[in-house]
């Protein structure tokens, strides 16, 4: 894809969404997004099985590596949300670290689509946390939610004012927990695009090219590892920011 | 650690314990999840968080804003009104984060 047109990065083009499968997958508009979605969700389910199986006292490293997932997340709902609450919310937590997780990991193999690369798919995500939270705590607390609104100890002339700037502040929870996700997401594989590119036109230059090209080669080599690293990054920061967000509507103040 | 493996026999904890306290391989007490102190890496999260933060407050106030001058025919006023609520929105959420837990 890249450098197609000999002198015009295209670092958008990866994003472009086309459908799979066939005359199946085009007939109900299932595109590469939609099957990475099935394939992380499958991937997790069998990093979880295959993990699990052994059921050793002293686990391997596949078993290792869930029972450590399990135990992040579990500790990670705990302290942050809090003991009992925390323990009925795991499952939610842990289904969606482990999505994102698989999705921004999956996203760095090449030939691979990275879904999480979507605003439309991040959005989607973080507008489930927002009404899991908004639903919670009304749950929790009835009418004595809205009470959220209002922060303590401020003059009662201001407090018009405060609900409303306290109201815009967490509806704009919807927009920086999922452009957070995104924005990482795209950036780093516009990087990887551009850096590709570089490699292919500069090693097309010639003999003056080798050395800026062999550079870029070594850049793309250096950002996969910061991709993979922020690929966990950003699973974790979305999956603790969830768990912030449901101590909010858990705890009021 | 300490969730759910009830079933352990403690024996096999404790030698586990002392195996690996002679082998040096336990951990450095964990520190106690601090909600910032988790996000908040480098200097360069904390800007992007910073950014996104400021932005976000802000969109959603001129959406809010625009959406209301649609419905009411009064168009730039409430948009007007509403980008500077949108940025004390996004310093309330910046405060939010950075402020000094007391």
């Amino acid at each position: 894809m890249a450098a197609e047109g000999s002198n015009s990065i295209d670092a958008l083009g990866q994003f472009q969404l086309h459908t799979t499968l066939g005359a199946v997958g085009a007939s109900v508009n299932f595109t590469q997004s939609n099957l990475m979605m099935v394939v992380a969700g499958a991937a997790v389910l069998a990093f979880l099985y295959l993990g699990m199986r052994p059921r050793a006292m002293v686990p391997g490293r596949l078993q290792s590596a869930a029972e450590m997932g399990y135990e992040t997340i579990m500790s990670m709902c705990t302290e942050t949300i809090g003991g009992h609450e925390g323990r009925k919310f795991f499952p939610f937590v842990f289904t969606l670290f482990f999505f994102i997780l698989f999705g921004n990991l999956l996203g760095v193999f090449p030939l691979f689509f990275t879904f999480t690369s979507h605003i439309m798919v991040t959005l989607a995500l973080s507008l489930t946390v927002f009404i899991l939270v908004t639903v919670v705590g009304l749950k929790e607390h009835g009418l004595h939610w809205f009470s959220y609104f209002v922060p303590q100890g401020i003059p009662v002339a201001l407090a018009p004012l405060m609900v409303l700037i306290e109201f815009i502040s967490y509806l704009s929870r919807i927009i920086s927990l999922s452009v957070r996700l995104f924005a990482n997401m795209m950036a780093g594989h516009v990087m990887l695009e551009v850096f590709g590119s570089f490699i292919v036109m500069l090693g097309g230059l010639g003999l003056l090219g080798y050395f800026p090209a062999a550079l870029s080669l070594g850049v793309n080599t250096l950002l996969i590892g910061f991709e993979l690293l922020v690929a966990t990054l950003q699973a974790y920061v979305f999956a603790i920011l969830t768990c912030i967000y449901l101590h909010d509507a858990v705890h009021l103040h | 650690m300490s969730q759910e493996d009830g079933g352990s026999d403690p024996s096999f904890e404790d030698r586990l314990k002392t195996a690996r306290s002679k082998q040096g391989l336990d951990a450095p007490p964990k520190q106690p999840l601090n909600e910032q102190g988790a996000l908040s890496g480098s200097p360069w999260g904390i800007g992007a968080r910073v950014g996104v933060e400021l932005v976000s407050a802000l969109v959603v106030a001129v959406a809010i804003g625009y959406g209301l001058d649609r419905i009411f025919h009064t168009t730039p006023i409430l948009t007007a009104v509403f980008v500077p609520l949108g940025g004390a929105a996004g310093v309330a959420n910046l405060w939010r984060l950075f402020a000094p837990k007391s």
